[in-house]
């Protein structure tokens, strides 16, 4: 079975679904991502779903599940690139994902994660000063 | 159906008299009382001409009851068009429609007096004839009716495309201003429109202005809220703003709860957007 790779940057984990999900690999994902960050220790979680055309109720609610999960490992998780249509569809469903950060693309994603992770410290950094 | 009926004398009769009946024919268009318009009056008896041959051709096959056969194609295609026109040149559909029934008297009139011989045979036919004259006169209506319709469809899918502009105010700082009543079909128009510049602006912050939106009851609150959402899944924050002191009130009487960062002009959305993005705006001059 296909599984979705999950690399590692620095002290972030960054998943890039390149293929459509099916539900197993979905609950796949969730199990290697709970693992990696277990074993990494990451502090962060990017998911990239720029090529993901279709979004059912399913996958959006893994995505919001794999956040729970993370954000109670303590890695703060970003979906970055969700395209117009699948955010339309997914407003639709009833879905939106609080629970979940969002960014356009995975620089901004990035950005997000940086700041989130220095906040905790950057501000007293900053007072310091 | 079609019905055959061979009533020769019918096609002979609008054939040798097509001058007269023509004539009389305009007379009774300008005379009458629902002419609309005005027309010209060369235009007018050309339109006639173009029906009397029209139905000429049809009759002379010997069809006298069914308009949707292959003969009065040539008669439909010609009314489809003189109602087309009707209607873009600000005729009523009962001023249409009296085009086609005004040929009775002038058509009836020369029945009589070129079969009226035959009593029965002229009454027959000018039951047959009246019968399709209505028809025809109907299909008049039906077709003036559906370019009419066209007109508004397009009138509406012109204001959904007017009334939806996406305006860019600073890097990364789009502005939707809002003008009319939000229904679900536009507020697919707003989100399209706004997710699609999101991306392409890569754009941080979207201020939606709903100055101009007239009320904003529990319907517009949640599309408007949609909208929001959807455009958070991109990655993207929105700010409200233009609600007026009388919407604001509705709102609250309403217990309608905008979960986003509201302001009252566009101008202050601007600002907490500068802000948020770490920019301000500050005079040259210290």
């Amino acid at each position: 079975m296909d599984r979705i790779p999950i690399l590692k940057m620095g002290n972030c984990l960054l998943v890039s679904i390149q293929v459509d999900l099916h539900d197993s690999l979905a609950m796949a994902l969730q199990e290697d991502l709970t693992d990696r960050i277990a074993a990494t220790r990451a502090r962060g979680v990017l998911i990239d779903i720029s090529s993901l055309e279709i979004v059912d109720s399913f996958i959006g609610r893994m995505l919001d599940q794999i956040a729970a999960m993370s954000r109670i490992l303590d890695a703060e998780t970003v979906v970055v690139g969700m395209r117009p249509a699948v955010a339309i569809t997914l407003v639709e469903l009833g879905l939106v994902m609080k629970g979940v950060k969002t960014a356009l693309n995975v620089e901004r994603g990035m950005e997000l994660i940086r700041g989130k992770l220095s906040s905790g410290f950057g501000a007293d950094a900053r007072r310091r000063r | 159906m079609a019905r055959k009926v061979t009533r020769p004398g019918l096609a002979s009769v609008l054939r040798e008299n097509r001058g007269e009946i023509i004539e009389e024919w305009v007379g009774q268009l300008v005379a009458g009382p629902s002419r609309g318009p005005q027309v010209d009056k060369a235009e007018l008896r050309g339109q006639c001409m173009s029906f009397l041959d029209g139905l000429l051709e049809a009759v002379a096959q010997g069809n006298l009851t069914d308009v949707g056969a292959a003969e009065y194609a040539t008669l439909r295609d010609f009314l489809d068009h003189f109602s087309r026109v009707r209607a873009a040149g600000g005729f009523t559909s009962s001023q249409t429609a009296s085009f086609v029934f005004a040929l009775k008297r002038s058509l009836f009139a020369r029945i009589q007096s070129e079969i009226g011989k035959s009593p029965v045979e002229a009454a027959a036919l000018t039951l047959d004839l009246s019968f399709l004259l209505d028809d025809l006169a109907l299909r008049t209506v039906e077709s003036y009716q559906k370019s009419r319709e066209q007109v508004i469809i397009r009138q509406q899918q012109e204001i959904a495309e007017l009334s939806t502009p996406v305006v860019q105010l600073w890097d990364g700082i789009l502005a939707i201003p809002l003008i009319g009543t939000l229904d679900s079909a536009r507020t697919q128009v707003v989100m399209e429109n706004l997710l699609q510049s999101i991306v392409d602006y890569s754009a941080e912050i979207a201020v939606i202005d709903i100055t101009g939106v007239p009320t904003v009851d529990t319907l517009v609150a949640q599309h408007l809220l949609k909208t929001v959402a959807a455009a958070r899944l991109m990655g993207a924050d929105c700010i409200i703003s233009g609600i007026r002191p009388q919407i604001a009130q509705t709102m609250v009487h309403l217990g309608v709860e905008l979960d986003v960062a509201t302001k009252s002009s566009l101008a202050d959305a601007f600002a907490l957007a500068l802000e948020r993005t770490g920019r301000t705006v500050r005079p040259i001059k210290e």
